[in-house]
């Protein structure tokens, strides 16, 4: 176990360097010029000249990596040359907001999901497995920003129950958090529900129909204790996986959500920057993620060998 | 300050020079007659020296003059004002704070003010006014604009000008007679907007009367085209991806394919769209301008033999034109300013390196408790005067 995570753990480094040759070079072929973005209307040349200059877009790309580079190096992301502000505290900002919509909205998708694969499985072939299965084709149909729309329309407007959008710090009032982030966590973890609850009925179905459960059923066992406590526990490993990588997706997915919600969160960041071709955001962004998803991937393997004795080695 | 995209509107002025605690004299390097507008409009915002100058982070947080004073900026979240006390206009300034918040969703901005989350949205959408006409807890104020949307024509930038469209008056203005601009703003701004053919609106003091609107002809339009040799051009337009420029574009096309055109809509992500506007990766680009007050901020960067290739990119050039702008400029009064664009305008509307198009209107929808709000043409919402319930 451990010489498998040190051997994790020393390929972190490679792939972040290739992950950042990649987004580096690949902005590249963006077309549009950062600084005619940044030039407003008026496209001055004089006010070009300045910004090539200043943010070194007038260097070759070599040169501009290995700046950039150095900069990452020394804990400088660069500076977002829109919001004049540096890439780390931008992200240092909005990553806790995705981060927590996220969870929000991964806790909805195992509290609905989870639940619903088990009974189906557990309720194999009957009109309650039926009514799960198309339940997670609604889930995984439905476009999030549709969803989204209706909801506001509904809770917001009709109902005057929830806020339409915007996002309040937990630090500022954690009712009003949680009022602004129920429609946007629901309509994220809708859909990772119905997948959910597709893995873990497939999974328990596998599990349910092994050797070692039809042992325990033959030694008396009640129902409840052999669904949760023997068959449950196997069949989360995949759920476990699925659940790490859904989170990773949801920090730098969460686009559509933000933008219907007006969540000032990762997703919005990464969008806004990419239109407005501010590099050293997107660089900054990308390098965060790919380090989010590395850290998630191990933890996820971490918590396989908890859930299942068998693959401490 | 270095680096402002406001030093090319004033750059006629060549030095200041401070009278006394009241007073500033501006040395021009020539006559410059749209000073005064440039300076009511965004170059004229007054900074404070001392916080401009600092060290420290002036564009996060600026301090200007006016009836709000900066509190804070969350970025893409929020911008925060509260009342500055010693507003020299003080007893019009109701409001304590003001909130500004980016929605680019129209609808999620129209929902948030229909739940009450907020009090005042503006750009609401033109298919969304009857919804918040007849909703009882709105109300509505609507202004056309200063700017435009036009069509811009490679006429000379790089080889895609090589076309009939770019090379021959002829099909230009074959391309102008086909769109019926009226039906148009019915079509895709349930009529809210105002069509246009110049660079100001009808109603602007500058705009030359003998010139109006001219009616669809599509019958005109296939004699232009055949008399130019070219029945049936085929000609890329290319505009953004907001739905509603990509809807315009569609009746564009619906239009002149009646006269005879054959027009492919390349939707191109903005960016990347004025990148290659200033290559000349064009043939034909439905393009907008927000506009100036004076008439000279909405045409003399398009079309002058000297504007930025950034702004000017049909690459338009004609020296006749150029005499009648830099005349206008060094005019004395209004009426020989319009004498000299009536001139101008005679030469461009018939050249065609822009077919003006339609003048946006404001729409702002609020709260109905709000009361004393003025809609102004530059889409500024000035707080002076108005008032909550």
């Amino acid at each position: 176990m451990t010489a498998f995570l040190l051997h994790r753990i020393a390929l972190i480094l490679p792939t972040l360097f290739f992950v950042s040759v990649l987004i580096f070079g690949l902005q590249q072929l963006l077309p549009g010029d950062p600084a005619l973005a940044l030039a407003g209307e008026n496209q001055d040349p004089a006010v070009i000249a300045f910004l090539h200059q200043k943010y070194h877009l007038d260097q070759p790309l070599p040169v501009r990596y290995a700046l950039w580079i150095e900069g990452v190096l020394q804990g400088d992301l660069g500076e977002s040359i829109r919001i004049k502000r540096p890439v780390f505290d931008l992200i240092c900002e909005k990553l806790p907001v995705t981060g927590e919509l996220a969870l929000l909205a991964l806790v909805v998708a195992l509290v609905i999901g989870v639940p619903a694969g088990i009974i189906a499985a557990v309720k194999h072939d009957t009109a309650v497995d039926y009514g799960a299965t198309m339940a997670a084709l609604w889930g995984l149909s439905i476009p999030n920003f549709w969803l989204g729309i209706l909801l506001i329309l509904l809770f917001s407007v009709k109902l005057g129950l929830l806020p339409a959008s915007g996002f309040v710090s937990p630090g500022d009032s954690l009712k009003q958090n949680l009022l602004t982030l129920a429609m946007p966590a629901f309509v994220l973890g809708n859909a990772i529900a119905a997948v959910m609850m597709r893995h873990t009925r497939s999974a328990m179905l596998q599990v349910l129909g092994s050797d070692y459960v039809r042992t325990a059923r033959a030694k008396g066992l009640g129902e409840l204790r052999v669904i949760l406590h023997h068959a449950l526990r196997n069949a989360l490993v995949p759920v476990v996986t699925l659940g790490a990588l859904e989170f990773g997706q949801l920090l730098s997915g969460a686009v559509l959500t933000e933008q219907v919600f007006t969540i000032p969160g990762f997703g919005k960041l990464i969008v806004d920057a990419v239109f407005n071709r501010d590099y050293a955001v997107v660089q900054g962004v990308v390098l965060c993620t790919a380090m989010a998803y590395i850290a998630l991937n191990l933890l996820a393997d971490v918590a396989y060998v908890l859930i299942n004795p068998r693959l401490r080695t | 300050m270095e680096g402002s995209n406001r030093k090319a509107e004033i750059s006629a002025v060549s030095a200041v020079e401070i009278i006394d605690d009241h007073t500033v004299k501006l040395v021009l390097k020539a006559p410059f007659a749209p000073l005064l507008a440039a300076l009511s409009d965004r170059a004229g915002m007054i900074v404070s020296p001392k916080a401009a100058q600092a060290a420290g982070d002036f564009v996060n947080r600026p301090v200007c003059a006016g009836p709000y004073k900066f509190v804070e900026r969350v970025a893409q979240d929020r911008i925060v004002l509260e009342r500055f006390a010693d507003y020299w206009n003080k007893e019009a300034v109701k409001f304590d704070r003001i909130v500004f918040m980016p929605i680019p969703d129209s609808t999620v901005r129209l929902a948030n003010l229909q739940s009450g989350g907020l009090d005042m949205i503006e750009r609401l959408a033109a298919t969304d006014l009857e919804t918040a006409r007849n909703d009882p807890r709105l109300k509505l104020s609507t202004i056309t604009g200063l700017g435009y949307q036009s069509l811009s024509i490679n006429v000379n930038n790089g080889a895609r000008a090589k076309n009939p469209l770019g090379q021959d008056p002829r099909v230009r203005e074959a391309l102008e007679l086909s769109i019926d601009r009226a039906a148009l703003n019915e079509v895709v701004f349930n009529g809210l907007f105002q069509p246009g053919n110049q660079w100001v609106g009808p109603s602007n003091p500058f705009y030359v009367r003998s010139l109006p609107v001219p009616a669809r002809d599509v019958a005109k339009a296939k004699q232009l085209l055949a008399a130019a040799g070219a029945p049936n051009p085929r000609v890329t337009l290319m505009t953004t991806t907001v739905p509603e420029m990509m809807r315009a574009a569609q009746v564009i096309q619906s239009m002149a394919a009646e006269a005879g055109f054959d027009i492919t809509i390349q939707a191109t992500e903005s960016g990347a769209a004025i990148q290659a506007s200033v290559d000349g990766q064009f043939e034909l680009y439905l393009n907008r301008w927000s506009g100036r007050t004076d008439p000279d901020g909405n045409l003399y960067n398009f079309v002058s033999c000297k504007a930025p290739p950034a702004l000017n990119v049909a690459r338009y050039c004609n020296p006749t034109v150029d005499e009648e702008l830099d005349a206008a400029r060094i005019a004395g009064d209004a009426a020989s300013r319009l004498a000299h664009y009536v001139k101008a305008a005679d030469r461009i509307l018939t050249d065609r390196p822009l077919i003006y198009l339609w003048h946006p209107t404001w729409l702002f929808a609020m709260s109905a408790k709000i009361g004393g709000f003025e809609a102004y043409p530059d889409g500024l919402i000035r707080p002076q005067g108005m008032t909550m319930q």
